[in-house]
């Protein structure tokens, strides 16, 4: 089942060149994460070392190694959310789900990553939670929004 | 859908687009890019078609989606045609009236127009809204009237003219010198001339060879090219295959970020158009041209925006610089020729080519031509972008089209150029924005972020936070960025925690020194210019950090304390109730105290404190004052009423 749809993935990408970022990028988008299987099979169809997969895959934040949670909160870092108060939304959403940054929770319900920017800097701090972008967050709001979730 | 062979199938075409047209037909545009997104478009969006079917008003009124037209702050945002009416904060309650009163009833409603904070003067035009009427939108203007998602919309509105222009009325030799005559330089930060990149290009031997279009956008804090690609993908994409016929390139790559999901969905759709319509592919447009386009996302990588880590990221490769004794232009992609510009650069092209060196050239100064898009973010009343002339000065940019600084605050610098760039004091705001100058001033043009900081922004911690993002960016290949950096991390960490020593600024000037000379790329080389910048302009702030232990603007929490005023405590219980860690002690009526020891410094009582009271003070560089006496905790309260009886307690 897990074969067959990363095998699915690789069939795309077969007869090019340079494909590994775009590849590794599908594979996370639908499994949330880079697999073991995923990186030995990429090894075995198209040849790529192993050594060089992980490298890529542990080089970019937007790939990740480790399984994450139900919902991916990311917390814009940028320098506008920062100047605005996007430390302190962060810190709000450490303290309240428990985690650090780059952490899972221990239900798997939450993963929360820090990002360099969201492109939404006119309405820092942002957060982005499954995609769904949220603005104008201050310590309190992000509370409510986070128990919005299960 | 019909493939267009000539330039006069496409003129032919854009007339059909035309005439099929109706101007005085209604219509509303509504920004869905994703700052309007994140403000809840979508159901706005959503209600208005709900609304006009409800109204069986289907066919007769148009509703457009389009891109962002900056001022993100105010979304959603929406434009109601003919009359071209702008509407701010409009919410899903507000659509049936909007459909019945303007779109119908032909009448303004006043509450959703543009209010002037200090005039209270409402605006029906863009034209009268300070945020607009300084700037000169070249390029983002067409982001309200194109549906990016429809080539028809571009086409109609002239889009691919300069195409045709170019590739029938002009040879290759040309159009690359139409470009470095209106002496246009790259947006992506460095502000080289594009002219002259595209020349060693079209000269360097090799085949074949590549155009690639940069919308990396690492800034963090900057959203320019975002806007542009979501909102009006062939223009960069029609500036590309101009490029391309210039220097004899038979394929493009466009590098996004994934981060835009968006952006990624806008140019592929874009790019698909382009080849069913003979725009792009083939043989383009009956001239016997070949170009293909491909879209590559990039991964999440601050360093792969730089040109040779980027052209390796397009190999598939960990995407690192690598050192460049041979100029990517001429060995790129797989050692191949290859120019890489700016999605602004490339946006810009269709301009020059349509007008003119000449026009291109008399905007602008001496040094730096054409208009240049900032996100203006940070501690400033108007956030979003801005598109301004050249040689605009930053005073203009912040006051004027900013409209100053948030609540009445006092500005204390702009940060242009992201983490490459530096601060820029108050002293120097009525420099003008131009690659020059602002180099002079240490810092740099950039891409286009401008981050303004008020006075309760802290130099030393802005310092502290640029080095760490780019430290926590450098790749690590070359010593000198990455220990360099460490250092510099660790020094700057330690004097925000107040335990700087005297020496530390001296260090940090060493560390500056080597990193600016000795880096391989250009993240290395210009890392230093915000420990630089803050540490020539702000010396202070750093003085007092180091040897007051105080940070003058109440940002370094471990310089910090919070303490309740007793005097001023009227014991409301709202800290105690909202502090997330039980540090405040206290009940009705008795004074509150917050425990030092417990206490997280997280602000929140300094924030729920009500403003009536104000109670809870920040303090730097001096001891908290001892808790007051327990039997002076009670409050003597006077009950409404029942005046002079005493204490409730
Ligand atoms: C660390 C680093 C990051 C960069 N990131 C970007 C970027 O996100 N977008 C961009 O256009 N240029 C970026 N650049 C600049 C590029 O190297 C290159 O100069 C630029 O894309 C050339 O385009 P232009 O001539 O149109 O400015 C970056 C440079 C460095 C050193
Ligand atoms: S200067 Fe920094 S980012 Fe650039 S190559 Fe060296 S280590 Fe990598
Ligand atoms: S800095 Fe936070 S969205 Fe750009």
């Amino acid at each position: 089942m897990t074969m067959d749809r990363i095998d699915k993935i690789i069939d795309k990408y077969l007869d090019e060149e340079g494909v590994l970022i775009q590849l590794l990028l599908e594979i996370q988008r639908d499994f949330n994460w880079i697999p073991k299987e995923a990186i030995k099979r990429i090894n075995e169809r198209l040849k790529i070392p192993v050594s060089q997969i992980y490298r890529v895959a542990s080089f970019y934040t937007g790939l990740s190694l480790k399984p994450i949670g139900r919902h991916l909160v990311r917390v814009c870092a940028g320098t506008a959310c920062y100047v605005r108060g996007g430390p302190r939304v962060l810190d709000s959403v450490e303290r309240i789900l428990e985690v650090k940054s780059g952490e899972t929770t221990d239900d798997l319900k939450f993963t929360l990553e820090t990002v360099n920017c969201l492109g939404c800097c006119a309405l820092g701090p942002v957060i982005e939670i499954d995609g769904q972008y949220h603005g104008k967050l201050t310590p309190a709001s992000v509370e409510k929004l986070l128990s919005g979730y299960d | 859908m019909k493939r267009l062979r000539s330039p006069s199938d496409l003129e032919q075409f854009r007339k059909d687009i035309l005439n099929k047209k109706d101007p005085e037909r209604p219509a509303i545009a509504i920004c869905v890019s994703t700052g309007c997104e994140a403000l809840g478009v979508k159901n706005v969006l959503k209600s208005f078609q709900e609304e006009i079917e409800k109204q069986n008003l289907q066919g007769k009124i148009d509703i457009k989606e389009t891109g962002c037209l900056g001022f993100c702050e105010k979304g959603p945002r929406i434009v109601i045609y003919p009359e071209e009416v702008y509407y701010f904060k409009v919410k899903v309650a507000d659509v049936s009236e909007i459909v019945s009163k303007t779109l119908i009833g032909k009448e303004v409603i006043e509450k959703l127009l543009y209010t002037d904070p200090t005039t209270g003067k409402t605006a029906r035009r863009l034209s009268e809204v300070p945020f607009y009427k300084y700037q000169n939108r070249l390029l983002l203007d067409d982001n309200a009237k194109v549906n990016p998602k429809k080539i028809e919309d571009y086409i109609g509105l002239g889009g691919y003219s300069a195409l045709a222009k170019a590739f029938f009325q002009m040879t290759p030799d040309q159009v690359l010198d139409e470009v470095k005559k209106s002496k246009l330089r790259g947006r992506g930060g460095g502000g080289f001339p594009t002219g002259r990149k595209w020349e060693s290009t079209r000269d360097a031997v090799g085949e074949p060879k590549y155009v690639i279009v940069n919308c990396d956008e690492g800034d963090p804090g900057a959203f320019m090219n975002r806007a542009l690609m979501e909102g009006n993908p062939h223009s960069i994409l029609e500036g590309l295959i101009i490029g391309a016929y210039a220097i004899g390139a038979s394929e493009g790559f466009i590098y996004v970020r994934q981060e835009y999901p968006l952006a990624v969905e806008n140019m592929q759709l874009a790019i698909d158009q382009a080849e069913e319509y003979g725009l792009l592919g083939k043989d383009i447009l009956g001239s016997g041209f070949d170009f293909i386009v491909k879209i590559h996302k990039g991964a999440g990588a601050f360093v792969s925006g730089e040109s040779s880590a980027l052209m390796t990221a397009l190999e598939g490769k960990v995407g690192e610089p690598r050192p460049k004794y041979v100029h990517t232009s001429e060995k790129g992609v797989w050692d191949k020729p290859s120019t890489l510009n700016n999605v602004e650069t490339w946006a810009n092209i269709p301009l020059i080519i349509n007008k003119g060196a000449k026009w291109f050239e008399s905007i602008g100064t001496e040094g730096s031509k054409g208009t240049k898009i900032f996100a203006l973010a940070g501690k400033v009343n108007n956030t979003g972008l801005v598109e301004v002339p050249m040689g605009m000065t930053l005073r203009d940019i912040i006051y004027k089209i900013g409209g100053g600084i948030q609540k009445g605050k006092k500005f204390k610098g702009v940060q242009t150029g992201g983490p490459s760039g530096g601060v820029i004091p108050e002293q120097y705001l009525d420099s003008p924005v131009d690659f020059d100058e602002l180099t002079k001033l240490g810092s740099i043009m950039g891409s286009g972020g401008m981050i303004v900081m008020d006075e309760d922004t802290c130099m030393v911690d802005m310092a502290r936070y640029f080095v760490n993002f780019l430290c926590d960016e450098s790749c690590g290949k070359c010593v000198p960025c990455r220990e360099g950096l460490k250092q510099a991390r660790k020094i700057l960490k330690r004097i925000v925690a107040g335990k700087g020593e005297e020496e530390d600024v001296s260090k940090l000037q060493e560390i500056a020194e080597v990193t600016s000379i000795a880096s391989l790329c250009a993240l290395g080389q210009t890392a230093a210019n915000p420990m630089l910048t803050t540490l020539r302009y702000f010396n202070d702030e750093y003085e007092a950090h180091i040897k007051e232990k105080k940070c003058p603007a109440l940002v370094c929490k471990e310089l910090v304390s919070y303490y309740i005023d007793p005097a001023k405590c009227r014991a409301c219980t709202l800290c105690f109730r909202n502090c997330p860690v039980d540090a405040i002690e206290g009940e009705r009526n008795k004074i509150h105290i917050i425990d030092q020891e417990k206490c997280t410094k997280c602000g929140t009582c300094f924030e729920v404190c009500p403003p009536a009271f104000r109670a809870v003070d920040r303090i730097s560089g001096e001891p908290v004052p001892a808790p007051v006496p327990e039997e002076q905790r009670f409050l003597k309260r006077e009950k409404k009423g029942n005046k002079g009886k005493g204490a409730v307690d």
